[in-house]
């Protein structure tokens, strides 16, 4: 199909402009004084939690949207999303105990944000297993947007219970990157990073929605659900 | 008493005569949470760690399981003889069905809590003092908030394949606001810390139990109708 050509084409230029972004971040960023060359995974690891969050938000977008007009072009694409963010969230869970380990001497700590990540995770594949446990394409539909709302409207309070619990388990040396005030070139680096991961999660996501048309359509009657 | 709570009212007595008449899955959720409250005291090294600490995640990750159990028999019971339908056809508000289970699944959870409660100070020789009266304020608005998600949860996990693992994937993490919470709140109340230091708490499983209760409420009609 159409989508899917397109779609592949921009995965491909995300995927060039990615390499570039590293050939950036390596050769023409400076180093960071104090982590050195880790810091460098920043470039992904940060995008890819962008990317996440993104696909998150659009999938309870979609959901509440679904509900409302009941258009199993919107269910779609939440699946889609979810899917792509999926990748994404495992992606920033692998990059970040690469880059934890030097830099704060341990793989994994329960950190408020960490953790949040975490079940950003859980939520996309839980959400993904229930689409797969259910058989009517309506029902799937409706099930699918229920727990999307409802997964992105309990983030905050994961996030928020978390940083509480945390506060009474203080962590021992937790060295924070400094990310507030980035220098200039980095910050460059990291939005056009920013932008390339924004670019990627579309190529993915139009892929992915042009085969759940064609999937749908394979499985005739199931063209409009519910 | 406004009409919808009358009818939900009606439908909660139905469940709750249904279930003292057999008291299958009530004694057996009983059974469950002192069995599991006594597995727990032979999960910790006694000489290392003391009782005291462990204590309320002790007595929170067991009651979170117990609620679990329940909620998976709210909706279990209407499949047989397609007795949901028939709840569905009769002029029901869809709000009152919701708020039917969810006040029955409140008064089986209560029941288990009311039992593992005195066992659990048993077991663990936890000096409950004047904790008692706000940890069953505690208590109950940590229930509230198991149930609430979890009710919705359970009318769709019945019609998925793979039903009782469905619905701990899906609801796990929506336990876990309230369940950290619960566990901070309980840890200053058995430590005899004044009432003022977990109001905090209770002020945010609250706004939890709310926003989820209005969520699940104008959600809940998406999971039975068509």
């Amino acid at each position: 199909m159409n989508l899917a050509a397109t779609g592949r084409r921009i995965t491909l230029v995300g995927l060039a402009l990615l390499a570039a972004v590293y050939v950036r971040a390596l050769a023409f960023t400076p180093v960071e004084r104090f982590q050195g060359p880790a810091q460098k995974i920043f470039y992904l690891h940060v995008p890819a939690a962008w990317s996440a969050m993104l696909a998150m938000a659009l999938v309870g977008l979609c959901s509440v949207l679904y509900l409302i007009v009941k258009d199993l072009r919107f269910d779609r694409f939440a699946a889609a999303s979810a899917e792509v963010g999926t990748v994404f969230s495992l992606v920033m869970l692998t990059t970040g105990p690469i880059w934890a380990k030097p830099i704060w001497g341990t793989w994994w700590t329960w950190d408020a944000r960490l953790t949040l990540t975490l079940f950003l995770f859980f939520l996309f594949v839980g959400y993904l297993l229930l689409r797969g446990a259910v058989v009517d394409p309506g029902m799937r539909a409706r099930y699918a947007a229920v727990l999307g709302i409802c997964g992105l409207v309990l983030l905050p309070f994961i996030h928020l219970s978390v940083y509480l619990f945390r506060t009474l388990h203080p962590q021992p040396i937790v060295l924070k990157p400094s990310s507030p005030s980035l220098p200039g070139s980095m910050l460059v680096t990291l939005l056009v990073s920013f932008a390339v991961f924004t670019l990627l999660y579309a190529g993915f996501v139009m892929q992915r929605y042009a085969l759940a048309r064609e999937r749908g359509a394979d499985a005739a009657m199931g063209g409009r659900g519910a | 008493m406004a009409e919808w709570l009358r009818q939900a009212w009606t439908v909660a007595r139905k469940d709750l005569v249904l279930e003292f008449r057999t008291r299958t899955a009530l004694l057996s959720a009983v059974v469950f949470t002192a069995l599991v409250l006594t597995i727990f005291n032979f999960g910790r090294d006694p000489t290392a760690v003391s009782a005291l600490d462990l204590a309320p995640s002790i007595l929170w990750v067991t009651f979170a399981f117990a609620a679990m159990l329940g909620l998976n028999r709210a909706f279990q019971l209407e499949l047989e003889n397609h007795a949901l339908e028939g709840l569905l056809v009769s002029p029901l508000p869809r709000v009152s069905l919701y708020w039917g289970k969810l006040l029955a699944n409140l008064v089986f959870v209560a029941v288990v809590e009311a039992v593992g409660l005195p066992l659990f100070v048993l077991f663990f020789d936890v000096p409950m003092g004047r904790a008692l009266a706000p940890l069953v304020g505690v208590l109950a608005l940590a229930s509230v908030g198991f149930v609430t998600v979890g009710t919705l949860f359970s009318a769709m996990a019945i019609r998925t394949r793979f039903a009782e693992l469905m619905l701990p994937v899906l609801l796990l993490p929506f336990f876990v606001p309230p369940l950290v919470l619960a566990v901070l709140a309980t840890a200053k109340l058995l430590a005899a810390r004044p009432l003022s230091e977990s109001f905090g708490y209770l002020k945010l499983l609250a706004a939890y139990d709310i926003l989820f209760l209005t969520v699940a409420s104008l959600l809940f009609r998406h999971t039975v109708d068509e």
